[in-house]
């Protein structure tokens, strides 16, 4: 049995991370709120332009556009988006293993990183990192989403790449959050949607000429898809940091408890040797 | 039936649902130029130019500076999506000025044919945060 004063030390050496755990839970549940509510003020925008690309899509019948048809071969640009801090449980490698783990081979990845975690898993197994934008996730705005849009968006028009897609995760609410990876371009249109709107087909007019403004369009449409994926993404790894720190909180509290009923039972059997001693020696000196 | 003139506007910006409402008539300035919808518009999309949005309820007309997006017009409802816009009372005044001077140096300095576009497009918005900036704000 290990002796008390070992027990006493790690006990407190226990007891001082589950401070810490449960300290970085309460501030990543601070973090959370704000995340949420970004996610809540910014979700009309993301669904309306969802749903406004689609009707028009779906209304302009068969338009030819580099943007809507997916060109043959070519590399495939992968935006990940992890966080800059561990400590959130499998949040970082869950996104990761959707390109590790999918049917694309690693030559043709190429990848925009957001956040260092995920940067730095991947390029210890061998992908190519093209760009890196880690520093947005301490506060994604707009405007880093559109500069990463405007990077993605020019190397598919120099035809460096033939698809677009978006590695993150969909905060469902606080305990769920979904690893997923969505393509961006060329744009999917959803069947039944398709269908849906058939009903009320009118043909929609466009000033300018359709090509024209799906140029315009497009490029705004995939800027706020990863808007959208940024802010959900951090709300994401602060749920699952809050969730990590809560069970190793939890953890910390049962090897506490575990230590303590040891430490009592070591003090005991001491205590009874030391009383053992005193006895045989006294009826030795007898 | 009155209601017949009305339709339903929705302005949407990334950080909040900017203006929500049934209107008459609604003002805005797209790529093509100014143009004004009324109820039982046929379907349009349009790009738009950094202008003044003008939307008119009961005779009175509200404004606000838009910069950038498209809008989708149907017979009862139009959908404004928009990069960025606000109200005249939200509009930094001393920002949209060195916003103006920072465009306007970039302008006259030779960089890139890219990012000369984009300072003609920075000077367009700062352009219009004034203008709208001082009819309201005096």
């Amino acid at each position: 049995m290990a002796s008390m004063r070992e027990i006493k030390r790690r006990k407190a050496t226990i007891e001082s991370t589950g401070q810490i755990t449960q300290a970085m839970k309460l501030v990543s549940t601070a973090k959370l709120q704000r995340a949420k509510g970004k996610v809540e003020s910014s979700k009309p925008y993301f669904s309306h332009m969802y749903d406004a690309v689609n009707s028009i899509l779906a209304k302009s019948g068969n338009i030819s556009h580099p943007y809507l048809q997916a060109a043959q071969g070519g590399k495939k640009a992968f935006i990940v988006v992890t966080s800059n801090r561990g400590l959130a449980g499998g949040y970082n490698n869950n996104v990761v293993k959707l390109l590790t783990k999918g049917n694309i081979p690693k030559e043709d990845i190429l990848v925009y990183a957001v956040g260092r975690k995920g940067r730095d898993t991947l390029k210890r197994y061998g992908y190519e990192i093209k760009e890196d934008y880690s520093d947005v996730m301490n506060g994604p705005m707009f405007s880093d989403a559109a500069q990463i849009g405007r990077a993605v968006l020019e190397a598919f028009a120099n035809q460096e790449v033939s698809e677009i897609y978006i590695a993150y995760t969909v905060f469902k609410n606080t305990i769920t959050q979904i690893p997923t990876l969505m393509r961006l371009l060329p744009v999917e249109i959803k069947e039944e949607e398709t269908k849906n709107s058939n009903a009320d087909l009118a043909i929609m007019n466009y000033e300018p000429e359709a090509e024209e403004a799906l140029d315009m369009i497009i490029p705004k449409y995939v800027n706020s898809l990863i808007y959208g994926a940024l802010t959900e993404a951090v709300a994401s790894e602060n749920g699952a940091r809050m969730q990590a720190m809560d069970s190793a909180s939890n953890n910390a509290e049962e090897m506490i408890a575990d230590l303590a009923l040891k430490y009592n039972r070591a003090r005991q059997a001491s205590i009874t040797q030391e009383l053992t001693e005193i006895v045989a020696g006294a009826s030795a000196i007898e | 039936m009155a209601d017949n003139n009305l339709f339903h506007v929705q302005v949407v910006s990334p950080d909040r649902v900017f203006f929500e409402e049934d209107i008459e008539m609604l003002e805005i300035k797209t790529t093509e130029g100014e143009i004004g919808v009324l109820a039982g518009h046929i379907p349009l999309t349009s790009i738009i130019a950094p202008g003044v949005v003008r939307f008119i309820v009961n005779g009175e007309s509200k404004e606000a500076a838009l910069h950038d997006g498209f809008l989708e017009i149907l017979p009862d409802r139009v959908m404004i999506l928009a990069e960025s816009c606000e109200w005249p009372d939200e509009i930094d005044m001393n920002r949209a000025r060195e916003a103006k001077n920072r465009a306007e140096r970039r302008l006259k300095g030779s960089e890139g044919e890219i990012n000369e576009a984009r300072a003609e497009m920075a000077l367009r918005k700062a352009l219009l945060r004034l203008e709208l900036g001082e009819k309201y704000h005096n």
